[in-house]
């Protein structure tokens, strides 16, 4: 059992590393974009807690995000508060008891009628955020200030604040997140979500409770959703009802698909990778969703397992002719 | 001792009585085949028993109690496991992580996800023996889905072996091997269930095995039983054969 966490340790403290000097080497742009990044790989790793391991296809992971940043908002508009660690609480809170209501009816149903129920259920946060604007914003949204970290006040430099502390902060939140879901996925339970994924019928002789394991597994997934969406509000400056809407879940399905839904990792590289692709593509070409729509069809058809699919190709052809 | 007994036991299907009025009854410790040609009702009494239909009527005991009312789930947690005509494996999950895993469900840990499953030593240890008995240690670190359909039908078994049941449903547990194959599997198979001193129920078309390997057999005809006795009295039924045991000998080359 020694052998599975050597082997992570040899990528994940060069990785480690690397992201720990990254504000340090290259400019506040890239280290902006790298932010968005491993924000986005938190909600697609609780995205894939569903997809790659307990099989079940979300399209409505916008819903707990959109809760998460929502959440930051309306604390700050209503109650004033300016604590980062205010807002994880209460974001958490927030995605959990919308994912335990969501989760209820839709860990009834799989295949495309789950993915269909979540679909519209993200759509009624989406309307309710559209339609109520003396809350909401509308579509003008709610602003979010710079917070303070650990009841340090953010200081006057924004730019610095978020490329140098607040990059670090998230970080080590995305560290703790990563940690926490590869204890999940390799734990007893972890293992049970594979069984049931695998063959519900089985799973159920063997005694386990199918509903009642999907609907914890939905949770948890839509935790670390509203988590991100935490992290991402002050990022942003602003939520609006674009986080909410249906299009963005299936950024949130695309990014699990790029880096490839049947490794641990792959969410996570599949987010970095998305950010960047979509920040070139729209810096270079107005056409910027056909080219990523593109990308997603070469995908689809040349590389289903995604990036880190062809990471294993191609690690497996080096070792082989030696 | 009765292990397991129902009591007129109804189930209909629209017109159809697919179990009409049944009392069955299983003695502890006991190798029990259940016998009859397709559309007998063999399958359905059976999901009456696991739990999966609920009787339209009658009364089903277990281990004392009255089991009736109760969820499949608190059957299996009660004693009664099943195998599968079709196979139904973790295809993706290794041969050792398909068997474990019923060992982490019967001592209720599937639901702990802040440790490692990989930290529980004795768990691993006992798929491992658990492999070994059914002669697939050698599989042990291969996917359930890349194994030969012999292997797969044994793994099967050994998935509800597992849980260390007091009954255990084969249900066809050779169907779909070749000839060759199928005595290997009993032979492992029966060897295993004496040895744990597990009462089992195998229900099986092949009536070479059902001889060689049953202790009494049931005889299902349209939903009722037909016949119930030792090997012997069954094949010298001459109801029994000519309603089932022809039509059988001619339909086993399908």
């Amino acid at each position: 059992m020694a052998a599975p966490a050597l082997k992570i340790l040899a990528w994940a403290v060069p990785l480690g590393l690397a992201l720990l000097i990254a504000p340090h080497v290259v400019g506040p742009f890239q280290t902006l974009t790298l932010l968005y990044g491993l924000i986005f790989g938190i909600a697609v790793l609780g995205f894939n807690l569903l997809l790659g391991y307990t099989g079940l296809l979300s399209f409505g992971h916008s819903a707990y995000f959109g809760a998460g940043a929502y959440t930051v908002a309306l604390m700050v508009k209503y109650f004033k508060i300016a604590s980062m660690e205010l807002f994880l609480a209460g974001s958490v809170l927030m995605s959990a008891v919308i994912a335990i209501v969501f989760g209820f009816v839709c860990v009834r149903y799989t295949r495309i009628f789950f993915g269909i129920l979540t679909l519209a259920l993200s759509q009624v946060l989406w309307s309710l955020a559209f339609k109520f604007f003396w809350v909401t914003g509308g579509t003008d949204g709610l602003r979010i200030p710079t917070p303070s970290l650990l009841g340090m006040s953010p200081g006057t430099d924004k730019m610095e604040f978020l490329a140098f502390r607040y990059y670090y902060y998230v970080l080590a939140v995305f560290v703790l997140c990563a940690i926490v879901m590869w204890v999940i996925v390799h734990s007893p339970f972890g293992k049970a979500l594979q069984a049931i994924r695998d063959n519900e019928t089985r799973a159920e002789f063997v005694g386990i409770r199918i509903r009642r394991y999907r609907l914890i597994a939905f949770v948890i997934s839509g935790v670390f959703a509203g988590l991100a969406g935490a992290l991402w509000a002050p990022l942003n400056g602003l939520a609006t009802p674009d986080v909410l809407v249906w299009t963005f879940s299936g950024e949130i399905v695309f990014m699990a698909v790029l880096g490839g839904f049947h490794n641990f990792i792959g969410p996570i590289v599949g987010a970095v990778a998305f950010t960047y692709l979509k920040t070139y593509a729209v810096g270079l070409t107005v056409y910027w969703q056909l080219a990523l729509g593109t990308v997603l069809v070469v995908l689809v058809l040349a590389l289903p397992k995604g990036i880190m699919g062809l990471a294993e190709i191609v690690a497996a052809r080096l070792r082989r002719p030696r | 001792m009765s292990l397991l007994s129902t009591q007129a036991v109804m189930k209909s299907f629209g017109d159809n009585r697919a179990v009409n009025s049944v009392d069955f009854t299983v003695r502890q410790g006991e190798v029990l085949a259940l016998i009859g040609s397709n559309g007998a009702g063999k399958t359905t009494l059976v999901n009456l028993i696991s739990g999966l239909y609920r009787p339209d009527s009658g009364r089903i005991d277990f281990d004392g109690r009255d089991v009736t009312s109760q969820s499949s789930y608190e059957r299996i947690q009660a004693g009664i496991a099943r195998s599968f005509q079709l196979v139904n494996l973790f295809d993706q999950l290794t041969c050792l992580d398909n068997v474990a895993l019923s060992i982490f469900s019967r001592e209720g840990k599937t639901l702990r996800l802040a440790t490692l499953a990989s930290r529980d030593r004795a768990v691993w240890e006992e798929a491992l023996d658990v492999l070994r008995q059914f002669g697939l240690d050698g599989k042990a670190a291969i996917p359930a889905g890349a194994i030969s359909h012999g292997e797969r039908k044994l793994l099967d078994v050994a998935v509800a072996y597992a849980l260390r049941p007091k009954l255990l449903f084969l249900d066809e547990p050779t169907s779909g091997v070749s000839t060759r194959e199928k005595a290997p599997i009993m032979d492992i198979v029966s060897a295993i269930v004496r040895a744990g001193g597990i009462t089992v129920v195998i229900i099986e078309h092949d009536m070479d095995i059902v001889f060689r390997y049953s202790e009494r057999i049931v005889v299902m005809h349209q939903g009722a039983i037909l016949a119930d006795g030792a090997p012997d009295e069954i094949r010298r039924n001459d109801e029994v054969t000519t309603t089932l045991l022809g039509t059988h000998v001619s339909g086993e080359a399908v």
